[in-house]
């Protein structure tokens, strides 16, 4: 369902939820390949119709404003945002 | 949804209007070249997509009304100037932040979730004509810049941050 999945190391089951054309969405995804962690993301704004409601719902059960980038790990802690520290920490890193 | 990849022709020519604009209104763009011509990317693929150049930080409707408020500059770009140093994207940013002398941080959301909105659109269209005031011309407000103006009509063009007239809203 429009999920690209980036190898790398195992650090917990890591989804992002992110806009093609955004720069801190971008910037996340940098920063979860330089931390060499491997991580499923979906570009939501190229999404159309039954897979794009699907996907806005499972952001909206881990942050009800439903802004990018959303980061999920292990399917309950969710990171709005681009925050470095957050997410090292999230990490164990 | 059609995206041909806009030029670097295209991004520079953007990026120079924008900027001049800018500093014309006493706004200042991103010093970082790089982050910002993404970010200008990221304008005119919406445009492409939408027809208008929404916010590349936040998921489009696709419904211009819907998405007025973050046609870009958003309605919440000088409150998160002021509080943060940054517009949401941090296309825009203070004078502070382009001397150096505070850093760039994540700007939360202000936008009002769906739900916020859908029912601060039903109470602004509720009632309308004479009861709104006993002036003798009605005041329009750029919800970009806050400029009001006694008119009849907004300008089609707000004098001060040149937001289109769609952009305004009755004051009184």
């Amino acid at each position: 369902m429009g999920f690209e999945r980036v190898g790398g190391e195992d650090r917990g089951e890591i989804t992002l939820y992110a806009l093609s054309t955004c720069v801190w969405c971008h910037k996340t995804k940098k920063l979860l390949q330089d931390l060499g962690a491997e991580f499923r993301y979906v570009y939501v704004d190229l999404l159309e119709g039954a897979d794009r409601d699907k996907t806005l719902e499972e952001v909206k059960r881990h942050n009800p404003n439903i802004t990018f980038p959303t980061t999920v790990i292990d399917g309950e802690k969710s990171i709005i945002g681009f925050k470095e520290r957050e997410m090292k920490e999230a990490l164990g890193l | 949804m059609t995206d041909s990849e806009p030029s670097q022709e295209e991004v520079e020519n953007l990026h120079e209007q924008l900027d001049r604009e800018a500093e014309e209104m006493g706004y200042h763009l991103n010093p970082d070249l790089d982050f910002t011509r993404s970010l200008i990317r990221g304008l005119l693929v919406n445009e492409r997509r939408y027809g208008y150049h929404s916010c590349p930080c936040r998921l489009a409707s696709g419904d211009r009304d819907d998405d007025l408020d973050i046609i870009c500059p958003c309605d919440y770009r000088d409150q998160d100037l002021n509080e943060y140093g940054a517009c949401y994207c941090a296309l825009y940013v203070s004078e502070e932040v382009l001397a150096g002398e505070r850093d760039l941080l994540a700007v939360p959301e202000r936008r009002p979730s769906p739900e916020v909105r859908a029912r601060a659109t039903k109470a602004l269209s509720a009632p309308s004509g004479e009861a709104f005031s006993t002036l003798p011309y009605p005041v329009w407000r750029c919800k970009v810049c806050g400029y009001l103006c006694a008119k009849d009509e907004p300008p089609g063009v707000c004098p001060i941050c040149k937001a289109n007239m769609e952009r305004f809203e009755r004051f009184t």
